[in-house]
């Protein structure tokens, strides 16, 4: 039998994953046609090809994936027509029979003809040819416009500020989001973004664009405003790409799409349509969890199992755009009659929550979440699966002391879905669990579930461990197959016993007689926050990561990256010509770090050691950056500079960064110090943050930026000096006595029982009478620092390790350059044919 | 090939005293890079360099350990998993390192080449 599926997207993908699945394409002969030239890849993650993610990863499969299921993929083959008569479709190349035709054409931006939109103030956002446009029109930008102000023209937006655009958002609609916030929800989002900097013009309708007299180009808004730009993309909405259905004279649906029954049948029986292409009961879907849907009803029924009809779907969603929350759920609006709202509104932080309830009270219709997705599966929960509500149905959505409320994983039904990428039910769980599986990860691969969009992996592991636990299997807290202890269990066990070396551990208290990567690290970091001994000793060298057995960062193409410590970001001259002159002499690319210091990359093994010697002698240390260690104090000028200043903030950087520089910790630590409330540090965003009052100093404690974004919460006000570093050693010492290995101070605080409160009760009242000995640990570790790299240089044993090879001189002849900007960067794949010959091996 | 010559040849790489205890270090053997791991009870394992997921020559930088009773080395970039005896990768077995039989030989740390 001839499948034909016209589309290579997530959707058309997805079809043929399944059919792959169920073995099903051996017996068919199948052939997929992509107009574009990259092999299917996640549209959904498409901002993050800005961020740097290249689109060989961006792709949804291995790159033989289809030649080896015996599948005919057709890049960059565009379909011109489908022969109805003769069951064939037509391209440039020829012409191909089917049995069944499966249109997965997806959709096209939607563009409103506006005079003057072309080339570089008419671009889209949707494809990766799409992105490589917009890069190569930010070159020389200063600003970008996204025309559009809903969930897609968001994510533009982000796109644009990721390439350093100065980013605007025009929307027609008097508000962000309009279909799936509510006034006020769009209202806090306004504020949200507008916060990080991105212009927000609403009820905007673009009249004409026309050349500008400071950027490129001007947009004329209908109310006679102006605003000028560099460039312009356009995300105003899709259209179904139904353009071979509609030439083919297939029924197409009342906004577009080629209609299709719910078995995802056109009116010709031996075509499907799915995915954005398609019009179900007249609506288009233009998220991809209902595309997968359709995917599986027609690729079912092809191999001829008992297909689940399409029914519709929930478009409820949860989303990060440009780092803020927004979710909205079910009856968003409250259209159902009746329906009773219930909200809640902070305008200080700009949050926003509305719970829409059922006339009777008693069921979830919808909600709208903006700053918070916390509450987001629980309230999905509710809706789904109508759970009855609690009887003050306002605590769903209410702030609480500690936490927000979630629903107990027993609490819903086994119809409960908890993966919708993937259609996973509670149910689905429940066998898998009573088949044996007692392993995440195999749940994982069994399942699907939590292997699309990722959001529902806490919730899945939660109610994995629950069921385990319910069928009386202990939870495996092992820290790995040599521990049956977590790493808080053996870092009590080092301390009470004073073992200072990891085979005396493994003997006494594990298995075997090697470890792994997982245990070695993990102990070695508890042997360094208990005795803090040189990680270079030969006992200890073997338990490092890569990282800190070289004393140095890998990158990429196995060169290090090395950082020399400068103590809250304070530098001589003297100090910035030193370093100057090694990253001269060695041909090092630098880059100024987040933390207030300098990254010099491209040195090979061996060099380290000459490049050390050189870095100590101008007076540096190492800067721990391959450490889960203390990495940066950043300050601002404070009172010494700054006539806002209060406090000198440099002073009571160097005093923090010099006492805990060498601290070993279960994951990095990062400080920040502002000499006044403008906070120009971004305490608030550290592990540590300490913020200049007039009377002294706040502390901040668990806040984090990079992935999991965490405000740092106010833990102690006006401490004096000695009060500030005292409570730094107890709060540091007991983190490192109580985290779980890896895991950083944000995530330990809010997995600490009785959170904030207990915190403070243990190390502000000493409520565990611990105070004494965690400022003991603290000195310590502090009398016992020693630049690891000094160290290492006086001893020949030590610097053994740093050598490319042990039997020749040379370098590692596979690391190849090309110079760009000035400095050099490691060469691309796709660069190394273009060396020379001579210069590859 | 001298068809008298015994089948095992053994190459001599480096010197005992070149090798890190219970972790790795690299030789150079023309033209092809040897990750040498010394373990406990004086056994060397000797596989090959190249890391196939990165493209760069990292191996003889990872961590050894045992998993369910192998001794694998981690590659130190992304963490996938080779058996030191026969090279092959845990997580994805159609990946496979060259290895080589290798031994000390009083001080000399050597190789058999095929």
């Amino acid at each position: 039998m001839n499948i034909v599926i016209i589309g290579n997207g997530m959707v058309g993908h997805h079809c043929v994953a399944r059919l792959a699945e169920q073995g099903a394409l051996e017996r068919f002969q199948v052939r997929v046609f992509g107009e574009e030239r990259q092999r299917a890849y996640d549209r959904v993650h498409l901002s993050e090809y800005f961020g740097g993610r290249d689109a060989e990863s961006l792709a949804l499969c291995e790159a033989d994936f289809y030649a080896r299921h015996g599948v005919q993929l057709h890049l960059g083959e565009a379909v011109t027509a489908i022969d109805r008569a003769r069951n064939e479709v037509v391209t440039a190349q020829g012409r191909y029979a089917y049995d069944h035709l499966v249109l997965a054409t997806g959709s096209y931006p939607f563009v409103p003809p506006i005079p003057g939109a072309e080339g570089t103030s008419r671009l889209v956002y949707r494809t990766l040819e799409d992105l490589d446009a917009i890069r190569l029109a930010a070159q020389g930008a200063r600003r970008g416009v996204v025309v559009g102000g809903g969930l897609l023209g968001l994510e533009a937006a982000n796109a644009l500020k990721s390439l350093g655009l100065e980013a605007h958002v025009v929307e027609f609609a008097p508000r962000l989001m309009p279909v799936q916030l509510d006034e006020l929800g769009g209202e806090a989002l306004r504020a949200r973004i507008e916060a990080l900097g991105v212009g927000v013009h609403l009820s905007r309708a673009t009249e004409a664009i026309v050349a500008g007299s400071q950027y490129r180009y001007r947009m004329d808004f209908k109310d006679g405003d102006s605003l000028e730009t560099d460039l312009i993309v356009f995300s105003a909405g899709i259209r179904p790409q139904d353009a071979l259905g509609r030439a083919a004279g297939l029924e197409i649906g009342p906004r577009g799409g080629v209609a299709v029954d719910d078995l995802c049948r056109s009116s010709d029986p031996a075509i499907y349509a799915i995915g954005e292409c398609a019009a179900w009961n007249g609506s288009v879907f233009g998220l991809v969890a209902p595309g997968y849907s359709m995917a599986r009803t027609v690729a079912d029924q092809l191999t001829g199992l008992d297909a689940t009809p399409f029914t519709g779907a929930d478009l409820s969603t949860k989303l990060k755009l440009l780092g803020v929350d927004v979710g909205s759920i079910g009856d968003a609006h409250a259209a159902t009659p009746g329906a009773r709202s219930y909200r809640f509104i902070d305008e200080a932080t700009a949050s926003y929550r509305r719970l829409v309830v059922a006339a009777d009270g008693k069921r979830v219709l919808g909600a709208v979440l903006v700053g918070d997705n916390s509450y987001y599966d629980t309230l999905l929960q509710y809706a789904q699966n109508g759970i009855k509500l609690p009887a003050d149905p306002s605590s769903l959505i209410l702030p609480v002391s500690d936490g927000t409320p979630t629903l107990g994983a027993d609490a819903l039904p086994d119809t409960a879905t908890l993966c919708s990428c993937h259609n996973v039910t509670k149910g689905a769980v429940c066998c898998q669990v009573d088949a044996g599986v007692t392993d995440l990860g195999e749940l994982k691969s069994a399942t699907k579930a939590a292997t699309g969009c990722g959001g529902c992996a806490s919730l899945l592991k939660q109610v994995f461990e629950h069921e385990l636990t319910a069928r009386g299997v202990a939870v495996d807290k092992s820290l790995c197959e040599h521990f049956a202890h977590t790493r808080q269990a053996l870092y009590d066990i080092v301390r009470v016993e004073g073992i200072e070396r990891f085979e005396d551990l493994l003997a006494r208290h594990g298995k075997g007689e090697l470890g792994c990567d997982i245990c070695k690290p993990a102990v070695g970091s508890i042997l360094a926050s208990c005795w803090n001994r040189p990680i270079q000793d030969p006992a200890l060298v073997p338990l490092q990561d890569t990282n800190d057995t070289f004393m140095a960062n890998m990158q990429k193409n196995g060169t290090y990256s090395v950082v020399p410590r400068v103590p809250g970001g304070e530098i001589t001259p003297e100090g910035l010509i030193a370093i100057g002159q090694v990253a001269k002499k060695y041909d090092l690319y630098t880059k100024i770090t987040g933390g207030q210091r300098i990254d010099l990359f491209g040195a090979q093994l061996h060099q380290l050691p000459d490049i050390w010697a050189e870095l100590i002698d101008a007076g540096f240390e190492t800067g721990h950056a391959y450490g889960k260690s203390l990495r940066t104090v950043k300050s601002c000028v404070g009172s010494t500079w700054c006539r806002y200043g209060v406090q000198d903030s440099v002073g009571m950087a160097l005093t923090l960064e010099n006492r805990y520089k060498g601290l070993r910790a279960p994951h990095k630590i990062k400080f920040g110090v502002s000499g006044c409330t403008r906070e120009c540090a971004e305490a608030q965003s550290k592990d540590i943050g300490v913020i200049a009052t007039e009377k002294g100093w706040n502390l901040y404690i668990c806040g984090n930026g990079g992935m999991r974004p965490r405000h740092a919460e106010l833990f102690a006000t006006d401490l004096d000096d000695a009060g500030l570093i005292r409570t730094i050693d107890r709060v540091l010492m007991f983190y490192i006595r109580t985290a779980d290995k890896l895991q950083r101070t944000s995530v330990w605080r809010e997995s600490l029982d009785g959170g904030l409160d207990y915190l403070k009760a243990v190390i502000l009242d000493d409520s565990l009478g611990l105070g004494a000995e965690l400022e003991r640990q603290m000195q310590l570790v502090v009398d016992r620092y020693e630049c690891e790299w000094a160290n290492a240089l006086k001893d020949p044993e030590k610097l053994k390790r740093f050598r490319t090879f042990v039997n020749d001189h040379r370098d590692d002849p596979d690391i190849h350059f090309v110079r760009e900007r000035g400095q050099r960067r490691p060469a691309r794949a796709s660069e190394l044919s273009l060396i020379p010959a001579e210069e590859v091996h | 090939m001298n068809m008298l010559a015994p089948l095992t040849h053994w190459r001599t790489l480096c010197s005992r005293n070149d090798l890190v205890a219970n972790s790795g270090v690299v030789a150079w053997l023309d033209g092809t890079q040897v990750a040498l791991f010394h373990l406990s009870g004086d056994q060397v394992y000797a596989i090959e360099n190249r890391d196939p997921k990165s493209g760069a020559n990292v191996i003889g930088r990872g961590l050894v350990g045992s998993l369910k009773g192998r001794t694998v080395v981690a590659a130190p970039l992304y963490k996938q998993h080779f058996r030191l005896d026969d090279g092959l990768c845990l997580e994805d077995p159609q990946q496979r390192l060259r290895v080589w039989p290798a031994r000390l030989n009083g001080d000399a740390v050597e190789i058999a080449l095929g």
